[in-house]
């Protein structure tokens, strides 16, 4: 008895420590999305290479899809984008870009810069879209399904690590 | 002394001025009275500790003309909040909706207050059993003593 009540307060504190050590090591940042396992919102936006252009989330049904949020004046996008290019170059997933919030002028330059490995880029300048999709942190990056469900979300820049062991696998999953 | 007044007069009007630079909202003041009020119970997500409302934020400027718009096509408040929550999640929410992933966060000071009095009265009673032999009288500290020993130069 007497040695039980000298570990209790040893007990508790050993869970308070448990409880912060767990806590430190999230991400605050990283809301989780209640768009996980929901069907992508409904969008038709304009081709930022072409205005005359629309593409609409029917277009991509029935196709496994890559939508990364992207803007010219996002620092954090110019990190992943030279992964992203080098992706587009060996994978033939489609990978739509969401230029979230920029002007055309801008978006279209940055491409010329930086290399361009969008199938297509869709120019949301009202970020109207960007809400639909929950999107606070540019880059964002979701897979969506051929029924259109939204299957993995990546806040952030997409690392080398993340593609591997997230996002390629699912994609060779969800295309079996 | 007059100086001391002029500044203060310019910087009167100086606030005067800056205050009437503020954005007119007032043209349907209802409507914005309303949207601030629905702004109010949304955080930001990008300065997380921020209401919508609060927030100079890109985003925030944009989901407050969110709010706007859809008041202005006769939205409920309810309707804004389920549309945000979809969106962002519960974590927009500034008060979360009490579910069973939630139970903690709510009630998790609360039990911790239980369990804290439960173990004062538990000691105290405990204590308040056993005899007077069980503790030290008080001793008259020797003062000087501990002086002497905290000083050797003196």
């Amino acid at each position: 008895m007497k040695r039980w009540q000298f570990l209790a307060p040893l007990a508790l504190f050993a869970v308070l420590l448990a409880f912060l050590g767990v806590g430190l090591g999230l991400n605050p940042r990283e809301v989780p999305s209640p768009l996980i396992g929901k069907p992508a919102p409904a969008f038709e936006l304009a081709r930022l290479d072409d205005p005359a252009v629309k593409i609409s989330h029917a277009d991509l049904q029935g196709k496994v899809w890559i939508l990364n949020v992207w803007a010219s004046w996002c620092a954090a996008c110019r990190e992943e984008h030279p992964l992203l290019v080098e992706f587009s170059k060996r994978s033939t997933v489609p990978l739509y870009g969401l230029n979230y919030k920029d002007k055309r002028d801008d978006g279209l330059a940055w491409l010329k810069r930086f290399g361009n490995p969008y199938t297509a880029s869709l120019h949301d300048f009202e970020g109207r879209v960007g809400i639909d999709f929950g999107v606070y942190g540019v880059p964002e990056t979701f897979v969506i399904d051929k029924q259109g469900v939204v299957r993995f979300k990546q806040i952030g820049p997409v690392t080398p690590e993340v593609l591997r062991d997230r996002i390629e696998p699912l994609l060779k999953q969800l295309n079996a | 002394m007059p100086r001391f007044f002029l500044a203060l007069a310019a910087l009167v009007l100086a606030a005067a001025v800056h205050a009437a630079d503020a954005p007119l909202t007032a043209a349907e003041p209802e409507l914005e009275k309303q949207m601030l009020r629905i702004s109010a119970e949304l955080r930001c997500l990008v300065c997380q500790n921020q209401t919508i409302a609060d927030s100079n934020a890109d985003l925030a400027v944009d989901l407050r003309k969110q709010v706007r718009d859809m008041l202005r096509q006769g939205q409920s408040e309810q309707q804004i909040i389920d549309y945000m929550t979809a969106r962002y999640g519960d974590f927009v929410l500034y008060r979360p909706p009490v579910k069973s992933s939630t139970f903690l966060l709510w009630f998790g000071p609360m039990v911790l207050m239980v369990a804290g009095l439960a173990t004062l009265v538990l000691v105290l009673r405990r204590r308040s059993r056993l005899g007077a032999e069980h503790f030290d009288p008080e001793e008259p500290e020797d003062t000087d003593a501990a002086q002497r020993s905290a000083d050797p130069a003196r």
